[in-house]
Parts: structure tokens; sequence; C-alpha cells
């Protein structure tokens, strides 16, 4: 039997990483790096915020990272927390070190849909990272969107990422930022308490508001939860998910929730899509 | 796909010596012919060249847990169900290198995609042509094809068999997808019991089918065969027992995730993962590094995943399906339910093979029943967050 193949099967396969160089490394946390990647040669296209990447350590294997940074020519960052074989190689990469990229792959934030609304940017732990092109989208276009919150939390005041850029955010004005955390120091100036109890602080005018989340998935639920308690529709709420994703492209099985595949689908759905899914355990 | 066989194609009828020189001119085509072989007591698919491999005389007793072979009364070639092997070992390897790459300091250099076989597969049955067709729908028919996969199956050249002699583990019908039969074959031979042993009526799938048959020995077929093939494909019809009713099956099971008869079921699952195994569909694959002793080269393999394994669902913090119940529920509702969100099919042929190979017999079409006859019982107190 002949199969009809599409046009560009022969063209380059999506499971072959692009060679990008480390050309910039800057430790966030005790165990959270941020890489800036340029290309060797070709880039791969540019992404949208929100969109993942698939991060190889030569010679170690490949992970799924969120995009942390779209920056002028073709370079990318991604912010990387060591908790695994790969994720620890690609912590220890130095500047002129060489890693694979391929990518970029699945949903964005949708960051057009939201303007002439408001914005709530929500974040838990590295949960900022996928965020953070989120807050530059918002801050180069700042007229084009109504009021801007960005909410961040984290366990202690070391375990903020992006530490010196939030606090830029925060003196600039231009956005409201709150953040707490878990477990506080002497010297902590914000809040202390989870993410979702920063909500009740913030002015919500729910028929123009588009909520943002990405964090651990309980701070998900809860955080999602706060939100549509105080009107905002299900599908105005977006968050990013979590799964084991392999391949990227929609044929390794591994990120599977329910009839979604978190690779394609998603990462970023809206709570519309993912609350009845997340809600059911072991799904 | 190709539409079915063209009408203007007659069937014609080869004899044994014909099947012979049938695969003989696949081989001179540079072919490697695929087809059932008797092998540790079972029917494998394996390279053949002589019809003296085929598993002549040989039957197959199927049930839950169980697989035998058995002696035919005749002669039959092909006169046996389906064997554990499926042509996704061949379409869809075990383990397949993804990519290799040579690296330096100052670059990678990806070694051009390895040539793929020119497969020719002898002795197909109409439940495996049709998860040939849900495999291509996964791997081919998106926006990221599998090249291997895509490369393999183009080339390859199908011979249906049609089956005489399904096992009670058979349920094709209720897929639709069997037992005879209807797209997706090059040429489909249907083998007439007789004196010489057995003849065989060959339909012509194809124009690819057609150029092969035109170098045969053939003769017209006679009415005389096409009711005698036409009473092998009843009988085979005829013969099937089991059925897993397919109408409303998405939604009974979507919304009886928390019935108690998957714990039932997960008491008695081992989660071996012997079903994913044998399945002619399962698709999902580790993408992993293959160690090297080089520091100078890289290389990604592909290969067979089971969603029973703990760690198919691992993340940092953990397993997302800690519990059996949880995992053999991910199979059976993704086969039958939630591949048809993902990829417009169901996952499932009817093959029965998960059946026959579960080694404690849990049987697809008993759970399916159960769920069914007590529609909406749930584990949990009303109202209960799951």
């Amino acid at each position: 039997m002949v199969l009809a193949l599409p046009a560009d099967v022969r063209a380059a396969d999506a499971m072959v990483p692009v060679p990008y160089r480390v050309v910039g490394r800057a430790q966030e946390t005790g165990d959270t790096v941020t890489l800036s990647l340029e290309p060797v040669e070709q880039p791969i296209a540019t992404p949208a915020p929100g969109q993942f990447n698939m991060l190889y350590a030569f010679g170690v294997g490949e992970v799924p990272i969120s995009i942390s940074g779209i920056d002028a020519g073709h370079r990318v960052r991604h912010t990387v927390r060591a908790v695994g074989a790969v994720s620890q190689a690609l912590c220890a990469a130095e500047a002129g070190a060489m890693v694979g990229v391929r990518g970029p792959f699945g949903t964005d934030w949708g960051v057009d849909s939201a303007a002439g609304g408001d914005v709530i940017v929500i974040a838990g732990g590295i949960g900022l990272a996928p965020l953070r092109p989120v807050v530059h989208e918002l801050l180069h276009n700042r007229r084009r969107f109504r009021r801007v919150t960005v909410l961040v939390g984290a366990r202690s005041p070391e375990e903020i990422v992006f530490r010196g850029e939030v606090a830029s955010w925060q003196a600039s004005a231009r956005i409201t930022v709150r953040t707490t955390v878990d477990y506080a120091t002497a010297a902590w100036k914000g809040e202390v308490g989870v993410v979702p109890t920063l909500i009740e602080r913030v002015t919500i005018d729910p028929e123009v508001t588009t909520v943002m989340i990405c964090g651990p998935e309980v701070m998900l639920r809860f955080t999602a939860a706060e939100v549509l308690g105080r009107g905002v529709a299900a599908e105005r709420v977006r968050v990013s998910m979590e799964r084991n994703v392999q391949c990227g492209v929609g044929r390794c099985g591994h990120c599977q929730l329910g009839p979604v595949l978190i690779c394609l689908n998603g990462p970023v759905f809206p709570w519309s899509r993912v609350g009845p899914l997340v809600a059911r355990r072991e799904l | 796909m190709v539409p079915a066989a063209p009408t203007d194609y007659h069937p014609v009828v080869l004899d044994r010596p014909g099947l012979q020189a049938l695969i003989d001119v696949l081989v001179t085509d540079g072919r490697r012919v695929i087809g059932p072989t008797v092998r540790d007591g079972a029917v494998v698919y394996d390279e053949i060249t002589q019809i003296g491999e085929l598993p002549a005389g040989w039957a197959d007793d199927q049930g839950p847990g169980r697989y035998r072979l058995r002696r035919r009364d005749d002669d039959l070639l092909f006169g046996y169900a389906v064997g554990p092997d499926s042509w996704k070992r061949f379409l869809f390897p075990p383990v397949s290198t993804t990519w290799q790459a040579e690296v330096s300091r100052d670059g990678v250099e990806v070694a051009p995609p390895a040539e793929v076989p020119r497969y020719a597969f002898l002795g197909v049955r109409a439940c495996e042509l049709a998860a040939i067709a849900v495999q291509d729908r996964v791997l081919v028919q998106t926006n990221y094809p599998d090249r291997d996969y895509a490369a393999r199956r183009g080339e390859a050249l199908f011979i249906a068999v049609n089956c005489s002699s399904p096992a009670t583990t058979c349920f094709c019908p209720s897929m639709g997808s069997g037992p005879r039969v209807g797209s997706g074959h090059d040429l489909a031979l249907t083998e007439i019991p007789d004196a010489a042993g057995s003849r065989f009526l060959v339909e012509i799938g194809s124009e690819r089918g057609a150029a092969v048959a035109a170098r045969l020995a053939t003769r017209d077929a006679a009415p005389a065969d096409r009711e005698a093939a036409a009473a092998v494909w009843s009988g085979a019809a005829a013969a099937i027992g089991r059925a897993l009713p397919a109408d409303g099956l998405k939604d009974v099971l979507l919304h009886n995730l928390e019935h108690p008869r998957w714990d039932t079921v997960a008491a008695r699952c081992l989660a071996c993962a012997n079903c994913t195994m044998v399945c002619p569909t399962c698709f999902c694959a580790d993408f992993r590094e293959a160690g090297s002793l080089s520091p100078d080269h890289a290389e990604q393999h592909r290969t067979w995943a089971s969603c029973f394994a703990v760690d198919h669902s691992q993340l940092h913090g953990g397993s997302m399906r800690w519990t059996t119940r949880s995992r053999y529920r991910q199979w059976m509702t993704h086969k039958l339910a939630t591949w048809f969100d993902q990829f417009g099919t169901s996952g499932c042929v009817g093959c029965g093979r998960c059946i026959a190979w579960c080694p404690v017999g849990i049987d697809i079409t008993e759970e399916v029943s159960a769920i069914r006859a007590t529609d909406g019982l749930t584990r949990l107190p009303a109202g209960a967050t799951p």
C-alpha cells in the first residue's frame, strides 16, 4: 500500500538537535542557572513567550525547558534548575560550551489576546521563567494593556529567580509587582505566605482580566481557584503545565494528560481545558 | 492511503509453486521478505526465502493468558490467527537510532539517516493492516512525521493473507478491522485448501501489486475458486465469537474513571507491559541518549516504552501514575477513548494479542463489559473530590 507522505517528511527531522553555544551564564539561585544561547550556524525559529525547547547536553541527554528570554540576534535564554542528570549537566555548562536545541514547541501565552485589558501574571518559584518573556512584552508594549500585575512567590527570598530584574520592575512603577515567600529572613520586605494569598490584595475587573499562571501543579490549582472565585472566566485563566516530555512532537506518549498531549496541545492551556484534568488524581 | 482495489483488476489464482515464485520475485527485486515462521513454540515474523519456512499445518489455540501451537488436520500455510509479533517490529523497531553525530569544539556533524530496508510483508492480516493505518496516523500524518517509520513504511510491499482460522481472542469485527482484508494491501491472498495442500485466490489492491502479480504464472479465477474463497471469508467471520461493542464506548469509559472495576483489575494486573509490547498500535517510546565511550560521538535511540512502567510519567518529584490502577486505566482509556481525541481514530484493532499474552489473562473486552454493566458505579462517596 502506498503511503501519502506530508510534503516535508524528507525535510530536517524535528528530532535532530541544532547546535547552540553558551554565551552567558548567570547563577539565579543555589541550584538554578540561566544560560544565554546563540546558534553556531542556523538558528531555530523565533519562539513565542510560553513555548519550550528541548535542550540537549551532548553525551548526557535531553530535557524540555521553557524559554525564559527571547533576545535580539537569535539569542535565547533558558533557566534551568539542576534536579537530574541532564539538568545538572546543563547547569554546569560554561560559556563557550555547546548544547543542542530543538524547538520551539508547544502553545504560547497568547499575550496579544490580552491587549486592551488587565493582565495578572502569577509565578511560583522557577515558574517565573516562561513568564519572564511575557513581562518583557507587557513592559515593551505597556500602553496596549491596562493594569498589569505581577505576583511572584518562592519558598525563601534566596529562591526568587531573576531577583534583580524583579526588583527593577518593582522600582519602575510601570507595573504592580508583589512578592511573597513561604519562609522569610530578617531582611525580607515582601509578604509571607503562599502565592494565592496575594490575590486578595489585587483589584480584579473580571470581565477584562487575563491571568497567566506558572508554578508547581498544586500552586496552579489553588491559584486558579482563587482567581475563578473572583469572577474571572476559566477561558481567561491560562496555566503552563509540566509532564514527562521526551520528544516534544507528540510521538513519545509520555506527556499524556487524558485527551491532551502536553507537548502539542500545551504547555499553555486555558484552565477551562486542563482544570478538570488536573483535578483527576493520577490521570 | 490509496483507494481500495481498483475494479479493473480481476482476481487470479496462484498455486503453491507460484507462492514460492512470488517470494523469489520479491527477493530478486531486492526486498527482504518477512513472513510467518515457527520458532520457540509460536508463529513469529522473520525473514524467509522458502515456502518451507512457513508454518505449514500449524494452528494457534488462544485464550486469556494462553497461546499454544497445535497441529492442524490439514496442511494450510496460513492456518493460524496472529502470534506475539506484529509488523510494528519492522516498521517501528524495538530499538532504533534517531540520529547520530560527531561532536567537536567547532560544531556538530550529524550523520545522514541510515538507509532503510526494503521490505515485503507476507501474511499480513486485515487487523494488522488496520493497525498500520493507525500507526500512520500517529507517526506520519502529523506536523512532525517520524522519518524512519515513514521511510520503512513507504518502501514496504504488503501481501495480505485473509484470516481463515481466527482465535477465540479475536474481536476484529467489533473494531471494523476484519477479518476480511478491505484496503491497504498491494495483494490480498485467500488460502483455499485443496488436494495439493492449498492454492491462493489473489486480489490485487494496487498498481504495485498488479505489477508483481503480472510476473507470476497465474490463471484467472474460476467461479469455483471464488466460491471457495468466499467460504473461507464467511467461515472466518462466523468463527469469531468475542465482541467489544464500540457504541458509546468512549463516553462510557471517560464517565467511569472512578469505577471500582479499575481496582479489581489492578489487583490482578502485574504491570508487566506485555499487552503494550504485543499491541500492534502502541507507539510509546523512550528517546534516550545511547551511551558511548567516545567523547566525540553522540547518538539518540528510540526504544519501545510502556505506560505500565512507573517511570513512564516520571517528573522531578515523582511519578504521575504511581498505582497500577491508574496505569491500567491510562492504557485502556487511551486505547479506546482518548486516542480519538489525539489521533481521530481508535487505538484498538481487535487482534486480541493483549488478551492472549497477558500472563494473568486480563481480557479487555471483559473489563469493558464489566464497566458497562455497572455504568456510573464509583469507588468514592458521592460528592467527594477524587
